[in-house]
């Protein structure tokens, strides 16, 4: 055989192994991806999708109050978790990798992220056990005499936002606590010998280099927010829908493809241009 | 002073593990609730909603359903990935970069766009939705990530071992059944875990793609039309349990192996 007939052979091979994978790919992710971003331009009649070009359903989007709702609804709640979280998840890595002997860290660790593994459905649903007017936290409060009414924190934002948060703040927790034990503990010295107290070696070293950390986790967390649909659904109660329960109400009563493909564009972009700023953000800080 | 700051760390640490643990607590106490609601006051204790979890006949269907799906869809996305990672690893492909790409493409789409995708395709060919069409949408899901994991631990090292197998005459295949995959075996292991608990939770492609047979996440989902159920808490506890226990034998079986680094 020549060395060319070997090549050859040797990228039949190498084609042979890697096309299931991306015939896979292209099958059921790829085609489906293009026809629907294809059909978010077309329109309908009854339940039947009609090819025709149009911009109808970005139009509509635009012009409609309650679709154009879910996606204020969407940022406003996703931008709410995605700093509350932050602010809890910081302060908890941070005692953890600080405070928490190092043989007990990651014990404390584990604890703090094991909810994160009950089902995402179940999740939500015990959060209804603890916050609904008959709740755990109501009854809790009525039987003290703080509060003579019980509190509305279910079926409403509230609600939402503390079933996100719960969920955000283990994951938070999580990818922080990883960035500040990458630290060197060489700075925090450094730090303390040219005078610097505990809380300025936070707020001047400690707290900028973990900076990119919390960038790339607010971000994840933005992306995982924005396109939940469960935890609004059981949480949220029906006055005010996010964008991907919006969505889905295009599928069930009305069957609207057409109109259910445009959102879902509508939604990836938005992630796609948090994508962008978080990316541009990272590279500012690097130079 | 210093005493003051420790105490607050720990009153601060003690209210978020409060918060983080507080709905699992609840959600577990009150499968025992003898009685319909599973809200305050505790009437007493009682294991009849376990038995009715375990005794109904759709739950548990359900429940075969999402670990079937689970196992067969990553074993499925385990074997694409780690085929795909040798051919990536170790042959020179065109437009290499392009094609890793695309099989890395769907991590970064919301699942909720993969399923309405998918089903809008499905319609279109007539294809009925099943058991199976679930199975392809979670394989989709899982697949970059196998390929990823697999990928990023097929180093140069292997390559002198793969070579030595070669000149004793080992086949292609028996090199990468018997000495690539073995080397690999704590990645792909990793890999094909993380993706069962994936699917074993995921919801949106499960519901968009299943009409009769449905899997665990979907099932609970129609139970909770029903409001607050002792028998939700129930099986919520199960499938906390089953995690739990999951997630044990993976640490056992996978992270010890590769020695305690991490």
């Amino acid at each position: 055989m020549t060395a060319t007939a070997l090549e050859r052979a040797e990228r039949r091979k190498a084609w042979v192994f890697a096309l299931p994978a991306l015939l896979w790919t292209g099958f059921f992710f790829l085609v489906p991806f293009a026809y629907m971003a294809a059909i978010s331009f077309w329109t309908r009649q009854g339940r039947e999708i009609v090819a025709t070009w149009t911009l109808d359903n970005y139009i509509a989007f635009f012009k409609k109050a309650h679709l154009f709702k879910g996606l204020v609804v969407s940022l406003e709640i996703t931008a709410a978790v995605t700093v509350i979280s932050v602010l809890f998840a910081y302060p908890l890595a941070w005692i953890i990798a600080e405070r928490v002997p190092k043989k007990w860290q990651r014990f404390a660790l584990v604890m703090a992220i094991l909810p994160f593994w009950t089902s995402y459905v179940v999740r939500s649903y015990s959060w209804l056990l603890v916050l609904s007017k008959g709740g755990v936290v109501n009854q809790a409060l009525l039987a003290l005499g703080i509060i003579a009414e019980p509190l509305e924190l279910s079926a409403n934002r509230t609600g939402t936002i503390i079933g996100f948060v719960h969920f955000f703040v283990m994951l938070l927790t999580l990818t922080i606590y990883a960035n500040l034990i990458q630290l060197s503990p060489n700075y925090r010295r450094a730090a303390a010998d040219l005078g610097a107290n505990a809380f300025q070696t936070f707020w001047h070293v400690v707290l900028p280099l973990t900076l990119p950390g919390i960038m790339v986790g607010a971000f994840l967390t933005f992306v995982l927010c924005i396109g939940d649909y469960i935890t609004p659904q059981i949480l949220g109660g029906n006055n005010e829908l996010v964008l991907p329960q919006v969505i889905m109400l295009q599928l069930g009563r009305r069957a609207d493809f057409p109109m259910a493909a445009a959102l879902s564009l509508v939604l990836m972009v938005v992630v796609t241009l948090a994508y962008i700023a978080c990316a541009r953000w990272l590279k500012m800080e690097r130079t | 002073m210093r005493h003051l700051a420790t105490a607050l760390a720990a009153l601060y640490a003690g209210l978020l593990y409060l918060f983080i643990f507080l709905p699992v607590v609840v959600l577990v106490l009150f499968s025992f609730q003898d009685g319909t609601l599973p809200v305050p006051p505790l009437n007493g204790l009682t294991l009849r909603w376990y038995e009715a979890v375990f005794s109904d006949g759709k739950l548990m269907a359900a429940l075969g359903n999402s670990l079937a799906v689970a196992v067969v869809s990553s074993a499925i996305a385990c074997l694409l990935g780690f085929l795909a990672a040798y051919a990536f690893a170790r042959y020179t492909l065109p437009a290499s970069a392009l094609l890793r790409g695309l099989i890395v493409a769907p991590m970064t789409v919301s699942t909720l766009i993969i399923g309405l995708g998918l089903l809008s395709v499905l319609n279109l060919t007539g294809l009925r939705l099943s058991l199976v069409t679930v199975g392809i949408g979670h394989v989709v899901i899982n697949l970059p990530l196998c390929f990823a994991i697999i990928y990023a631990s097929m180093g140069g090292h292997q390559v002198n071992i793969e070579r030595a197998a070669r000149d004793l005459g080992a086949r292609d295949w028996q090199v990468m059944l018997l000495v690539t995959a073995p080397m690999l075996l704590p990645s792909i292991l990793a890999a094909f875990f993380l993706s069962v608990t994936f699917s074993w939770d995921e919801f949106i492609v499960a519901f968009l793609l299943s009409r009769f047979d449905v899997t665990l996440p979907v099932e609970i989902w129609s139970m909770l039309r029903s409001g607050l159920d002792p028998r939700t808490n129930a099986i919520g506890s199960v499938v906390f349990l089953i995690s739990v226990a999951f997630l044990i034998v993976m640490e056992l079986a996978v992270f010890r192996k590769t020695g305690k680094s991490s």
